[in-house]
């Protein structure tokens, strides 16, 4: 029998970060709010009350649309998506059948160090249902809590074409896909709260086939690592339906975190018939020229083009490239540390380095960071002079994010600038080697690891201004192994 | 005589001259509704808190504002199907009993804000599903002018009230004939403004490519000034036409001469009673003699016209209608073994079995393999009707006929045969369907049973109903007569 070839196709939903929701003037950010407050007629479901469309999130669909490279008709139009749960109030979902907002392009990935494209479909626009609260578990709750704060928010749908061919290019794509929404503005890319949600479709057929096999619908991927998790299951699972002589039953499977298992939850025959028909409340949408040229002109720079482009121009390293540009906030404090003479290496190592592990410990963005691009540049550039150490640097950083002051005021405020007179550091070394005569005795015998502490007493005794560097160079000749 | 008898205008000089105040006017349209509903069964349920709180606040305008609208201190009463902030809104359903919405539909804000006065809300066929009045789940409505008649549906309790002088204006809605057959069966008039003439914001839907909502009123005149307060953009509705409505009143009184009305000959098709065809042959005289020249003119696509009507608004309705799953609206199942069976079970109990057929029509006619056969066929009618219309428009100003083929028919005449009541609708659902203006106003008696006139305008052609209307109301002089036993 010949090799099976997996053929993966994911879809994908961003929550879009307008102010309000799809089709009312709820608040679309709803996480934290009592329940069922941020509601109100319209996306309640309430009889009568009828949708209006924002005009924002049309505009960031199509944003996202002209950065895949898809084509936006002229003429689009809203359906609706019948079926019955109690998370969709209206026992419809406002979406997009056969006239989406766009149609047709490409998402570029990659996958270890290799650059891939794959296929998108479409991407249009709907609205999020609710949530359920169930008192225990689904199938044995005595009764379940609707919470309709989430109802109503913009919700984009980039459906990608069956281009992928293996499970672990499905998270690349999907991290090309998250970054490049993130440089839009469009979503904040978190998939554990859901705001990015995949569901993926995955079939197997022999290498060499040109038909597709049997797809299988899986969904409940909230993390990179379990959407390839769950279709590296789906692979070992219908490898073996298949290579016993079965057929794999056309289904849709849910991810299991806990049984690291797909589940089936519904078979073809239990489909949905979703009854879709045109929106009879909302009038087609006509999409100007005029609109999509002015969308197209505000696109950012490409991610994978940004990370090309200062790889390039700061002799970065390929992997600090990729992840000062993760996301486009990181991006921009780095442009701007560089544009403030920081040099552009360093400037990433403090960015990458203590910065982030500070802005991660306060919970804060980096654009929140109490300490501006400019005012790291400034550090940055001491460091690199000499002037202080880069123990010192680091020390007076944590104080300056924790106080929102100049790392650099602080440091002529405490008189932190290195001091490197000889006269001067003798003294100090001399004053070092008195204090610690036992380490003093044990480097000079060769114990390497005693020469730390004696360099910690240089710096004590000099109120943490001593270089570091000329401080071990002055012991080492004090103690008789200079030049070892 | 009532003071109900009056005409708005009257009514507002005799306000405004403090002959009697706001206040007296909503008791005296309570206590007719107290005395005589009753035998009637208008009203669904009377709000006279709301009524004499608002009464209040009209003759305080009365009294302070120079120039107070014209319907400051009027009562009126909305049809249930319009969401009124606080008040019991049932549509006629069980399944919406004990609804209070907490917001007021856009015409009813809009009224109020002209100073009108809520005295109740009207009954209705059940989610407006009807011809006849009957499929209300909580009383029939009688005919005024015959207690063993229909006054026509599904605005049957806003037509009879105004015929009963239990209100002076009323509001109803007009999917296929909803406004302008009941006020064809009890004589007033009725108007259906064109698709997107009138906000649907708080408007329990129906079927929503066809809903509008329309005045009920005695005169042409009073449909008007309460047209006039409803009309408009809305930005909370997206199909309204942002086309400004322009002065209704002007057309009154400018005549039919030099009009050309075009006759459909498909209206004229057997099926139509002597009694109508007597009462519609005056009526055509009468505008001959004001000077309008009367063609016939043909609608091809009408014969289509009802069976697509009831492909695309069975449609809509199992859409609409999905919301009330018995979770959110109606006593809920919580014993029922599973989700499924709670949806069934609520929605056989809450709903009455003609909306249960329309919402099993309108689920089937959507179904994957019948869509393009049921849905799309009759979307494709619907712009056939719709062209017929805009042809006929190119060489008429108006388009007249009866309003109904029959005066208003005997209760549980056709309850028991779906295709006859539909069929009830057959020359009004065309209008719904284009989307165009159409009213009917009264123009006689057939075995003393009052029979309307249909006057059809191009879109957004309101005034040139109105005018052709109040021509046909001046030559028939009828709108003074009250039915037995509401007089005085
Ligand atoms: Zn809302």
């Amino acid at each position: 029998m010949a090799e099976l070839e997996a053929v993966i196709g994911l879809e994908v939903h961003a929550q879009l970060l307008t102010r309000s929701k799809m089709f009312c003037g709820c608040r679309a950010e709803y996480l934290g709010l009592p329940p069922n407050s941020n509601t109100c007629p319209t996306c309640l479901g309430l009889p009568g009350a009828l949708p209006v469309i924002n005009g924002r999130a049309v505009e960031m669909t199509i944003q996202t649309a002209l950065a895949l490279g898809c084509r936006i008709p002229e003429f689009s139009k809203f359906d609706r998506k019948n079926y019955f749960y109690p998370d969709l109030p209206k026992g419809y979902q406002i979406s997009q059948y056969d006239l989406p907002l766009s149609l047709g392009g490409h998402l570029e990935f990659e996958v270890d160090g290799e650059r891939r494209s794959c296929g998108i479909t479409r991407v249009h626009l709907e609205e999020d249902a609710g949530t359920l609260h169930h008192a225990g578990e689904i199938h044995t709750a005595k009764f379940s809590l609707v919470d309709l704060n989430r109802a109503g928010v913009p919700l984009m749908e980039i459906v990608g074409e069956p281009d992928l061919r293996s499970p672990k290019e499905a998270p690349q794509y999907l991290r090309a896909l998250r970054q490049l929404l993130l440089h839009l503005g469009v979503n904040d890319g978190n998939m554990e709260q859901g705001s990015l949600r995949c569901d993926a479709n995955i079939s197997l057929r022999p290498r060499g086939q040109r038909e597709f096999g049997v797809k299988v619908e899986v969904k409940n991927m909230n993390s990179f690592r379990s959407l390839e998790a769950a279709l590296e299951f789906e692979v070992r699972r219908q490898s073996a339906v298949i290579e016993s002589g079965g057929t794999v039953r056309q289904e849709t499977r849910g991810w299991s975190e806990a049984e690291q298992a797909t589940v089936s939850q519904r078979s073809k025959e239990e489909a949905q018939d979703y009854r879709y028909f045109p929106e009879p409340d909302l009038p087609p949408l006509q999409v100007s020229r005029e609109l999509v040229e002015r969308l197209r002109a505000g696109l950012p720079e490409p991610p994978l083009r940004l990370r090309d482009r200062l790889r390039d121009q700061h002799q970065l390293a390929e992997e600090q490239a990729a992840l000062i540009t993760e996301r486009p906030q990181d991006a921009a404090y780095f442009e701007a540390m560089v544009a403030a003479g920081a040099p552009p290496r360093s400037a990433a190592n403090w960015q990458l380095g203590p910065l982030q592990a500070l802005c991660k410990d306060a919970k804060l963005d980096i654009e929140r960071s109490p300490v501006p691009a400019v005012e790291l540049a400034g550090l940055v550039r001491m460091v690199e002079a000499g002037e202080v150490s880069g123990t010192t640097g680091r020390e007076v950083l944590v104080e300056a994010f924790a106080t929102s002051r100049s790392p650099v005021d602080l440091i002529r405020e405490r008189g932190l600038i290195q001091v490197s007179d000889a006269a001067q550091m003798e003294a100090w070394v001399g004053e070092a080697i008195r204090q610690l005569p036992k380490a003093a005795s044990d480097f000079q015998s060769g114990n390497d690891r005693a020469l730390g502490p004696l360099v910690g007493a240089v710096r004590k005794a000099s109120g943490g201004v001593a270089n570091p560097d000329l401080a071990s160079r002055l012991l080492r000749e004090r103690l008789g192994r200079g030049g070892g | 005589m009532s003071l109900l008898d009056l005409s708005i205008s009257e009514l507002g000089r005799r306000l405004r001259a403090r002959e009697f105040s706001s206040v007296e006017l909503a008791e005296e349209a309570l206590g007719r509704v107290e005395a005589l509903d009753g035998k009637l069964g208008a009203f669904l349920r009377t709000t006279p808190e709301l009524a004499l709180e608002q009464a209040r606040a009209a003759d305080r305008r009365l009294a302070d504002e120079a120039d107070p609208p014209a319907l400051c201190g009027i009562p009126i009463g909305h049809k249930d199907v319009l969401c009124t902030r606080g008040v019991e809104t049932t549509a006629g359903s069980r399944i919406l009993e004990g609804f209070r919405p907490p917001y007021d539909a856009t015409v009813v804000a809009r009224l109020a804000r002209d100073g009108a006065v809520v005295v109740g809300k009207m009954n209705c066929d059940e989610f407006a599903m009807g011809s006849s009045n009957e499929n209300s789940a909580f009383q029939p409505t009688v005919n005024p002018w015959d207690a063993e008649r229909v006054p026509g549906g599904s605005s049957g309790g806003s037509a009879a009230a105004v015929a009963a002088r239990l209100s002076v204006a009323t509001l109803g809605t007009d999917t296929g004939g909803s406004v302008r057959l009941p006020a064809s069966f009890c004589g007033v008039v009725g108007v259906k403004p064109s698709y997107g003439r009138v906000s649907r914001y708080g408007v329990i839907a129906f079927a929503s490519s066809l809903d509008q909502v329309g005045p009920l009123a005695k005169t042409v005149e009073d449909a008007q000034l309460v047209l006039s307060s409803i009309a408009g953009p809305d930005r909370r509705d997206s199909t309204t036409s942002p086309a400004p409505v322009g002065d209704l009143a002007g057309a009154l009184q400018e005549g039919v001469r030099g009009l050309r009305l075009g006759i459909p000959r498909e209206y004229l098709a057997a099926g139509l009673e002597d009694g109508v065809k007597a009462v519609f042959d005056s009526a055509c005289r009468w505008l001959e003699a004001e000077g309008a020249e009367l063609v016939e003119v043909s609608l091809p696509s009408t014969e289509y016209a009802l069976a697509a009507y009831y492909v695309i608004a069975p449609a809509e309705v199992s859409s609409n209608l999905a919301r009330m799953d018995g979770i959110r609206f109606g006593p809920g199942e919580p014993q029922a073994p599973s989700l499924l069976e709670a949806y069934e079970l609520a929605r056989n109990r809450g709903f009455g079995p003609e909306v249960r057929r329309r919402v099993a029509l309108g689920t089937f006619v959507l179904s994957s393999g019948y869509y393009d056969a049921y849905y799309l066929r009759a979307q494709k009618v619907r712009t056939l009707v719709a062209r017929d219309f805009s042809r006929v428009f190119d060489g008429v100003d108006a388009l007249i006929s009866p309003t109904a083929p029959t005066p208003a028919f005997r209760l549980g005449e056709r309850t028991h045969d779906p295709l006859a009541m539909y069929a009830t609708d057959a020359l009004t659902l065309p209008a719904n369907l284009a989307g165009i203006s159409g009213l009917s106003v009264p123009a006689g008696f057939a075995s003393g049973l009052p029979v309307g006139v249909q006057v059809l305008g191009p879109y957004l052609g309101e005034a040139m109903c109105l005018r052709v209307g109040a021509a046909v109301e001046r030559s028939a002089d009828v709108w003074r007569r009250v039915p037995a036993g509401f007089d005085g």
